[in-house]
């Protein structure tokens, strides 16, 4: 064990959510939902001591009220973890307050509209297909090993202008910095500089030959006075959206499986009617978001009628604001095709989701390819389903049988 | 007979999820940032009044108005 994973607290397993919850804790990388109905009974925002300190919002409502509030709440810690080291390394724009936010935004946002998202659809078709060729003949496969992890690194890899095969570098990272960063800081530290390096040596290749990638484009970014982007910034961005493009849409095509593996109606559904397709996969955002973000108490205020306090940060539960039965009925069922379905899976405010339009097609291309090729299949009675802990739930095992079961 | 129904965008509010735009693509369009607006002067042709009102429904920042005229 580290020197510094060993100072890290005990995390004791919870018997009072209320008062003590823990987002690391077992039973809520298990099940979560029934947690977060037993807090959003006792109240619209909960605090706990654990990590130094920490609210959460249980209503949509609550959640919304922090979103737009970035007087009090500031997006300069976006992990809730053990410790609060001083911030080095910066991920603009998700970890910038207004003013700076806007204009580092506004940079990314080009390469990320639906349009050109249209552009890179045929090639994550393709990358679905060459991976269902490798397992389709064995009858069975770890969809989350063998499918819906490749598909957000192969195609953000595509994006970047870096080879589809330094996938696996990028996982390794990510499991470093979103799972064992949150109990264990040298883990966190060493992920961040490998991938930095990573990143410097990539760029300084394009300062020499520039290509036709965003990369490039982020480096021949200019500001408003017309200077282009220090290296840190840029750096800071890539760091962003390796981190935020891959667990997040690895575990939301990951949970959307793993429902319809369990959800026969809802499959049928799909294959017959494929035209249903836009509204299921908000519909699968909605009962599955995989992402919680955080924000840090800079001003004390209320939200919902309570008090927070500076010094404190919140758990920022997209996934539970999109399980609160005063905003969705049925919160707590899939409605395959629900009308009205105004969910926060990719925020609310000035930080919504920069990738939100690629995670949608990657969602929408991951599940058509799959329900093509493999109309019918289940879990895997002889495998176990895990989730991953923390900020970002997904499958991270997902034991699947292909065919009919007779 | 019902009055013809108009949208409109609210630019301070919209933040580009684009759910508009991928409900009634003919209603919507987006900038270069993936921000929405109404297509011409926000008039909805007869016919798309439903799909106007399913576009105000889904939007999570509430940024769009439909007004009966």
């Amino acid at each position: 064990m580290s020197d510094s994973a060993s100072i890290m607290p005990e995390h004791p397993p919870v018997t009072d959510w209320v008062n003590d919850f823990d987002h690391t804790d077992p039973k809520w990388t298990e099940n979560p939902f029934p947690i977060w109905e037993e807090l959003r009974a006792a109240s619209p925002v909960v605090h706990t001591g654990r990590f130094l300190g920490c609210y959460m919002p249980t209503t949509y409502e609550a959640v919304k009220e922090i979103a737009y509030d970035t007087e009090h709440f500031s997006s300069r810690r976006v992990i809730v973890r053990d410790v609060r080291p001083d911030i080095t390394a910066r991920a603009p724009p998700i970890t910038s307050d207004p003013p700076e936010h806007k204009p580092a935004k506004q940079l990314l946002l080009p390469p990320f509209t639906p349009d050109a998202m249209k552009k890179l659809e045929p090639r994550v078709r393709a990358i679905c297909n060459e991976l269902i060729d490798e397992f389709i003949a064995d009858g069975k496969c770890d969809a989350a090993a063998r499918y819906t992890k490749h598909i957000p690194v192969r195609a953000i890899a595509h994006m970047l202008g870096i080879p589809e095969k330094d996938g696996d570098l990028f996982i390794k990272w990510i499991h470093g910095i979103l799972e064992l960063g949150i109990k264990d800081d040298n883990a966190l530290m060493e992920a961040v500089r490998e991938m930095t390096g990573y990143f410097a040596a990539h760029i300084e290749q394009r300062k020499k030959n520039p290509t036709d990638d965003l990369i490039t484009t982020l480096m021949k970014a200019r500001d408003k006075e017309g200077n282009p982007l220090a290296d840190e910034h840029v750096l800071g961005s890539l760091r962003l959206l390796l981190i935020a493009g891959i667990d997040t849409t690895w575990s939301a095509i990951g949970s959307s499986l793993w429902h319809l593996a369990r959800t026969p109606a809802d499959r049928e559904r799909l294959v017959k009617e494929p035209e249903l397709m836009p509204l299921a996969v908000e519909e699968l955002l909605r009962a599955y978001s995989p992402v919680t973000m955080a924000r840090e108490v800079m001003k004390e205020t209320t939200v919902s009628g309570c008090p927070v306090k500076p010094g404190n940060m919140v758990l920022l539960s997209f996934p539970a604001a999109n399980r609160d039965p005063s905003m969705f009925p049925d919160a707590d069922k899939v409605v395959i095709d629900r009308k009205e379905n105004r969910h926060a899976a990719f925020g609310l405010g000035i930080h919504r989701c920069v990738g939100s339009n690629l995670a949608r097609m990657e969602m929408t291309v991951a599940i058509e390819e799959w329900l093509k090729r493999i109309p019918d299949f289940r879990l895997d009675p002889a495998g176990k389903v895990t989730w991953s802990e923390g900020t970002v739930r997904g499958p991270r095992q997902l034991p699947l049988l292909f065919g009919k079961t007779n | 007979m019902a009055g013809k129904l108009k949208i409109r965008v609210d630019q301070d509010k919209c933040q580009g999820h684009a759910r508009c735009k991928s409900l009634a693509p003919e209603l919507f369009d987006l900038d270069e940032f993936g921000n929405a607006h109404e297509v011409g002067d926000g008039t909805v042709p007869e016919g798309l009044e439903d799909k106007a009102y399913l576009a105000q429904s889904n939007c999570p920042e509430i940024a769009i108005e439909v007004t009966e005229e």
